[in-house]
């Protein structure tokens, strides 16, 4: 009995220990949940703030004379962004037109290209990683240098090179991982039939993957419609609307600085009325890049 | 295994494929020399970003010298000139540090809490919101950042803290809303999702038989967490976190707008509260007023320290993360 008794004895610290280690075991499991959600909600407040006072102070400066006309006289609050949102859209369509194609070239070699010659493409995987991470006034200094300075005048062209160079290895990112996802049975299939390369890698791969890249473009667009400091040095900024690819134009990044720079609190509603402009194009943006995504993932499944 | 009997007609067939598949050949080779040319296109930049700013900053080090990289002064009056990078190395370096700080924490734990504790829709929405933040533009975090953070900072945080710490040097400077400080946790928000992204991406990749082994072991969430995941992740993490570092040094436009650009010798930040500048807010604030050849050579000589930084971080980022996921695949293996 007694032998028992101790052995009970025993048993019952170690199971009181057991049960108040695994108590504080729990507790601090829970607090560490509770915790990682406060870091959640710590990063959604800046969202949610950011968002509020766009549209609190920006919406009273919306009107159709601010949406199309050009800016009035230094810090009076009249006159309007027509020439920014002119220029943004120019400046960004023109990169585009350079970025896009490249950039999804860039990705098909990568995707199929690359068997041949191994480095090369080690190499160009390693150049587009570090084009990602160059910061863009960098970038905007070598258009400064390789354009700006050579053609004699701060120009369209300038601001759309800039841009250009930081969309192509977005897309070329992008392009390449969506077109990896196209299954290899389908790239047989069209061999099977007798298909040169060219047409298998045309019709089918990048056809077959046209939402995905889309989503590569379109993210590209939304991260440099939204790029300031690369246009410093190669648009320039000014008043007036276009007139010429080889003269300054502005834009609206460029134009929210400059009205936030000034000391005139009617400057600065109108810098958030540009930025509210700016937010809800690039809003729509990542909207329908979202819907594209939905639809990318269709070659996940068969594969 | 072709009839040995129609060897006649096997060989007119290849003669007809060979035809048509030279055809074919010109269409192939052009084709092949389209990707091939944007791809060259694509390392011919990475070579013109890198000689336009050596080309552009020749005039700056002849002058300088070693001077210019370990300098203090910054002079642009004529006759007068002397130009020194030094303060604005020591800024952007001081900013960035305060931003990992702030930001790799809590990334990581965001990470961690998406993945792991939030498997449902909830989940989803919380990782699509955190995306949303990536979406908006620099100018804008600055814009928000200049005429509203600033003020909750000076009253809530820093007026706080200087009032009760105010001895030690740290917080010895009277807070005025626009210093390193606040870039720093500007910088912090902007680079949290970033990081948060890479970083779901390496935790997500872990096996699920490590998870499973720690909770076989008695292990409560958080004990698997600590004990199965973030080992496995650690180097992942590394790389996600020089990611972040690499776009937060680089960051131009917020810093501009809310670090208060001090010159010279005063942009050495000498407590938390101090006006600072860092290597891009300085170019992007005074290239279009640059006064003459050398002001502007000594902003691009600027440029291309930055340069040779973020190519060091990157390199050592892009690195690491090889590294992992080739340690992934022998683990799966």
């Amino acid at each position: 009995m007694i032998k028992d008794n101790r052995t009970k004895d025993y048993k019952s610290i170690i199971q009181e220990r057991v049960a108040k280690n695994s108590f504080k075991r729990k507790v601090f499991n829970n607090f560490m949940t509770v915790l990682l959600f406060v870091f959640v909600i710590i990063a959604i407040i800046p969202l949610a703030s950011i968002l509020f006072e766009v549209f609190k102070n920006g919406v009273g400066a919306l009107s159709f004379e601010f949406l199309f006309s050009p800016p009035g006289a230094f810090g009076s609050g009249e006159g309007g962004i027509g020439p920014a949102i002119q220029g943004t859209l120019i400046v960004v369509g023109l990169a585009s037109l350079i970025g896009a194609p490249v950039g999804v070239l860039a990705g098909v070699y990568l995707s199929e290209y690359s068997s041949s010659s191994r480095s090369f493409a080690y190499f160009l995987r390693l150049f587009n990683d570090v084009l990602t991470g160059i910061p863009s006034i960098v970038i905007g200094i070598t258009g400064y240098i390789a354009l700006v300075l050579t053609l004699g005048s701060f120009s369209i062209m300038a601001g759309a090179f800039v841009l250009s160079i930081i969309m192509i290895p977005i897309i070329a990112r992008v392009s390449e991982e969506t077109l990896k996802l196209v299954p290899n049975t389908l790239r047989e299939a069209a061999y099977g039939l007798g298909l040169p390369k060219w047409k298998v890698v045309w019709h089918i791969v990048i056809k077959g993957s046209k939402s995905g890249i889309s989503t590569g473009i379109v993210l590209a667009v939304s991260r440099v419609a939204g790029e300031t400091a690369p246009l410093i040095m190669t648009i320039l900024g000014t008043s007036l609307f276009f007139s010429g690819f080889n003269s300054p134009v502005d834009a609206l990044p460029l134009r929210i600085w400059r009205l936030a720079s000034q000391p005139y609190p009617e400057a600065h509603e109108q810098g958030w009325g540009a930025a509210l402009v700016l937010i809800l194009l690039i809003l729509a943006l990542s909207v329908a890049l979202r819907m594209f995504a939905q639809k990318r993932s269709t070659f996940k499944s068969t594969t | 295994m072709p009839p040995k009997d129609s060897k006649i007609t096997h060989a007119e067939l290849v003669k007809k494929l060979d035809l048509q598949s030279r055809k074919s050949f010109i269409g192939d080779k052009f084709f092949k020399g389209l990707v091939i040319g944007a791809s060259v296109y694509t390392l011919c930049m990475v070579a013109l970003v890198f000689f336009a700013l050596a080309d552009g900053s020749v005039p700056i080090f002849m002058k300088e010298g070693i001077n210019f990289v370990i300098g203090t002064d910054w002079n642009a009056v004529e006759g007068r000139e002397s130009f020194g990078a030094l303060p604005y190395i020591i800024g952007t370096l001081v900013s960035s540090t305060i931003a990992m700080a702030i930001a790799v924490p809590i990334s990581i734990g965001i990470a961690i809490f998406i993945t792991e504790m939030m498997k449902n829709k909830l989940g989803t929405i919380l990782s699509f919101i955190v995306e949303l933040l990536a979406a908006v533009p620099s100018i804008i975090y600055g814009l928000w950042g200049l005429f509203v953070f600033r003020f909750w900072i000076r009253d809530y945080i820093e007026e706080p803290l200087h009032n009760t710490l105010g001895d030690f040097s740290l917080f010895a400077q009277a807070p005025f809303g626009l210093d390193v400080f606040t870039a720093g946790i500007i910088l912090a928000i902007m680079i949290i999702p970033i990081i948060t992204a890479v970083s779901r991406e390496v935790i997500k990749a872990i096996p699920h038989s490590q998870k499973e082994a720690a909770y076989a072991l008695g292990a409560t969430r958080w004990e698997m967490i600590k004990t199965a995941i973030l080992p496995s992740s650690k180097t992942g993490l590394m790389g996600a976190t020089f990611l972040g570092l690499g776009r937060a040094i680089g960051e131009t436009m917020l810093v501009t707008l809310v670090i208060g650009n001090a010159i010279g010798l005063a942009a050495i930040p000498t407590s938390l509260f101090s006006q600072s500048q860092t290597l891009s807010s300085i170019i992007a604030n005074e290239f279009n007023e640059a006064s003459n050849d050398l002001h502007l050579s000594a902003l691009i000589g600027l440029g291309l320290v930055l340069f040779v930084i973020t190519i060091f971080i990157n390199v050592a980022a892009i690195y690491i993360i090889s590294k992992v996921s080739k340690s992934y695949s022998n683990l799966r293996e």
